[in-house]
């Protein structure tokens, strides 16, 4: 049990710096070799991002370390790739909370959402 | 000079609220602001913001409930920051990391303990209010949700993994008397208590239905009520999971949000029996009656959540659908309900409307602000 001397408790939130410091071809020119980002215009990527900070966020946690749903931090998606994680996205886990995205993105928008989750760059 | 005219607005407007001159707490309240880790203390009878609070961590989903001289808040952190914020001085006064990761809250009948619900590594874990130092650790090996207060020093929560309601006697706080009740239903992720504290409810997502436990007849154990609510059709996708914490109860019925249909449920409360559906603009998050009863608000879930819809209680028609802007995350009520605070993260600002004219009233700025929580909750069983 710990107790913080508070004035000195600042800490700032870093997905907000992330995606709002950042600007989205930040995040493009990091990543669209590999994962087909050319093909996500520049505002998308922009909407996306915040999707997967406030909308993920409110099950996964804002900054992804997990809430009624797992933390999706890089340590523990390193085994499993990014196409199948794209797929859980697409259509969520029947029976869990975990709802399909297919009706709101396209597959490589999940599938470059998934790069993004497996190299962790929203969490810090 | 215009220079010194210009630093005392500043002031004004961010200088913690002054103790040293005499003032309640009745109409003050905190507004969370959710990515940047901070509360606004606001006053809902001038319709401004008092002071800002920061340092509080990871405040997604962040609720709290009011000490009962209504001048202290305990805010329940996502990052499993259990703080004690003054109201008055607008500083924090305690903070305590109580786990990895924690959902809700509630403060006892006497007010000295406040119970935290953990999602990670979960269990509930209760704390002297005065100190928050720890008192009690009940680990459940499951998500705790649906945390709440009852008469007899007692706590109220459900296991979302295992599907059970557990009951803490908290009289003998050395010695928390649990009971439990089993086989309640498929992943329950929120739950409410009525205003008198006797009824509990735990909504399921796992199957059509809520569980019921009666705390007057606590040997009659768990009733399933709204059974086959959704008749085996098919749910919708569920982008946002609706909470019970704003209860709505109004004119003997009870209102509550359908999970995977886009639909606000009515339930008889003396019978418990389905009274009424209906149909809304999409799955609701929070459904909230005034304090009058008169009305009921209704926010919904992403990528619906530009709009808000009012349901008439005594003709159960939706009189009113309105679109503050994207991102309505929360209302909440002046304490006799003549203002509706609303929180439009997306825009960054909290809309004030008047419930009856439903006009603006007013807007303040607000970082992606999410709950908002006013201080007429330090006296009301199960907030
Ligand atoms: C309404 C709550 C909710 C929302 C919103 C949500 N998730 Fe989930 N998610 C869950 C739950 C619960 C699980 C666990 C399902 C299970 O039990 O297998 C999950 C599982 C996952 C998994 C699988 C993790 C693993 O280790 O297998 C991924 C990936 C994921 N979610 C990504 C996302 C993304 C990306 C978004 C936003 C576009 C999102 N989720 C939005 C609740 C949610």
């Amino acid at each position: 049990m710990k107790a913080w001397v508070l004035s000195s408790w600042t800490r700032w939130p870093a997905l907000k710096r992330a995606a709002i410091l950042l600007p989205p071809l930040a995040f493009a020119g990091s990543l669209s070799a590999a994962s087909m980002a050319g093909d996500i215009s520049a505002a998308r990527q922009g909407e996306l991002l915040y999707v997967l900070e406030q909308d993920c966020g409110s099950c996964h946690g804002l900054t992804l370390k997990g809430g009624l749903g797992p933390a999706l931090l890089p340590d523990l998606l390193k085994d499993r790739n990014a196409e199948e994680l794209a797929e859980t996205i697409l259509d969520g886990v029947p029976g869990t909370p975990m709802p399909p995205w297919r009706p709101l993105m396209k597959p490589h928008e999940a599938v470059w959402l998934a790069k993004i989750l497996k190299k962790g760059d929203m969490v810090k | 000079m215009k220079m010194w005219a210009h630093l005392a607005v500043f002031m004004v407007v961010i200088s913690p609220v002054q103790a040293d001159s005499l003032r309640g707490t009745g109409d003050m309240g905190i507004v969370v602001e959710r990515a940047t880790g901070s509360l606004l203390v606001v006053e809902n009878t001038t319709r401004t913001e008092l002071a800002r609070i920061e340092g509080l961590g990871d405040l997604s989903h962040a609720s709290l409930v009011y000490s009962r001289d209504a001048r202290f808040a305990f805010i329940f952190g996502r990052d499993g920051g259990l703080t004690k914020v003054d109201l008055l001085t607008a500083k924090i006064v305690g903070r305590t990391m109580q786990s990895g990761n924690s959902i809700g809250g509630a403060i006892s009948q006497d007010g000295t303990l406040v119970a935290v619900s953990n999602y990670e590594p979960g269990g509930v874990k209760i704390f002297n209010s005065q100190t928050l130092e720890l008192v009690a650790d009940i680990p459940t090996g499951s998500k705790t949700v649906g945390l709440v207060d009852v008469p007899g020093n007692r706590f109220v929560f459900s296991l979302y993994d295992t599907g059970e309601i557990w009951v803490a006697d908290m009289s003998n706080p050395k010695a928390p008397k649990i009971t439990k009740f089993e086989d309640i239903g498929l992943l329950p992720y929120d739950a409410l208590v009525t205003g008198d504290g006797r009824y509990y409810i735990a909504g399921l997502f796992g199957e059509d239905g809520m569980a019921l436990l009666d705390m007057w007849n606590l040997d009659k154990g768990v009733r399933r009520i709204l059974d086959n609510y959704g008749r085996g059709e098919e749910k919708l996708p569920v982008y946002k999971m609706p909470h019970l914490e704003g209860w709505a109860i109004a004119d003997g019925k009870a209102f509550v949000p359908a999970v995977g249909r886009h639909e606000v449920l009515v339930v008889d409360t003396s019978t418990w029996q389905e009274v009424g559906r209906i149909k809304a603009h999409g799955q609701p998050v929070f459904v909230m009656a005034q304090p009058d009863g008169r009305q009921v608000w209704v926010n919904f879930a992403y990528p619906l959540n530009d709009t808000i819809q009012v349901i008439d209680t005594q003709n159960l028609k939706i009189i009113k659908t309105m679109t503050p802007g994207k991102g309505v995350l929360h209302m909440e009520f002046t304490p006799r309900g003549e203002d509706v605070w609303m929180s439009v993260r997306d825009k960054d600002v909290i809309k004030v409307f008047d419930t009856a004219t439903f006009e603006q009233k007013s807007e303040l700025p607000a970082k992606k602000p999410s709950g908002i929580f006013f201080t007429w909750r330090a006296g009301r069983i199960g907030l």
